[in-house]
């Protein structure tokens, strides 16, 4: 995976793989394979008219791709929750998603301010959403817990004071 | 029970002219928090809610939402009824709460979403 930590900060790390899937994740990151297709889109901060689109248009473009739909829903799912994420809780960040044969792996990487205790978000039902999020309908606490649900991998990199990088991989079959 | 006999249970609005309510229901979810409308949601579902926000058509991209019913009086603003007609997805606000449309559903025989 990427280091992206600059020296001073203290990094905070969590690791999902889903049981049975470890050899295949880390086949996945030692090949080191080129992506058949990327599509990377800004997530601009607490723009609400903007933000899920990146995931509708994720979603058409591997509906296009023939993904099967239950798999793609986990996709969606697992997306749109990720970028929303970093819509309503960071300085706004990017959406990167690489396609291959098998599997997507998507990377969500924002500005800033960074989770202090990624243990703790991952707590069905604990939320940091502001007001304004939440008339939304968004803060259950769920957002994450959501994303692990419906992945085959999730990698969570973060340090208070600097980015996020939260890594999903979904397998096609 | 198709969206036409949900518009009559509910005493409802239709929301924009020329909606599919012929589709056939196959089961129902409600709530007003929209990650849990994403967890629960496996299914072809029919959705009750108090959210009128555009997130809740985003909603509809991400899993496969038969139709949207607005509880309590609540519609949402014309840009977003416009983005649910561009997806085809049937629009209908009932003036009455999240928890008597759920009722008069389920007693009528609209079952639950598997979640």
């Amino acid at each position: 995976m990427q280091d992206s930590a600059a020296a001073e900060f203290e990094m905070a790390e969590y690791w999902y793989i889903k049981p049975g899937l470890e050899e295949q994740v880390k086949d996945f990151f030692a090949q080191k394979k080129e992506p058949e297709v990327v599509l990377q889109l800004d997530i601009p901060e607490k723009d609400f008219n903007i933000a899920g689109k990146g995931s509708s248009e994720l979603k058409n473009l591997l509906k296009r791709l023939g993904v099967n739909s239950e798999v793609l829903r986990r996709i969606a799912v697992a997306s749109y929750e990720a970028e929303i994420n970093v819509a309503a809780h960071s300085r706004g960040g990017k959406m990167c998603s690489n396609v291959y044969d098998n599997l997507i792996y998507m990377q969500f990487r924002d500005n800033g301010p960074g989770i202090d205790d990624i243990e703790q978000a991952m707590i069905p039902g604990f939320s940091t959403a502001d007001d304004l999020v939440r008339e939304l309908g968004f803060g259950a606490g769920l957002g994450l817990p959501n994303i692990q649900k419906n992945s085959d991998a999730l990698h969570i990199t973060s340090a208070l004071g600097n980015s996020t990088l939260v890594e999903i991989i979904i397998c096609f079959t | 029970m198709t969206l036409q006999d949900i518009v009559e249970l509910l005493e409802a609005e239709v929301l924009y002219e020329g909606a599919d309510l012929s589709k056939e229901v196959p089961c129902a979810f409600s709530s007003d928090l929209i990650s849990d409308i994403l967890m629960c949601t496996k299914e072809s579902t029919l959705l009750l809610t108090g959210l009128t926000n555009n997130q809740v058509i985003r909603l509809a991209d991400m899993i496969d939402l038969i139709g949207i019913v607005f509880v309590r009086g609540k519609k949402p603003m014309q840009d977003v009824i416009e983005m649910g007609k561009e997806r085809g997805l049937p629009m209908i606000a009932t003036n009455m709460t999240l928890y008597r449309s759920s009722g008069i559903l389920y007693n009528a025989g609209l079952r639950s979403c598997r979640i």
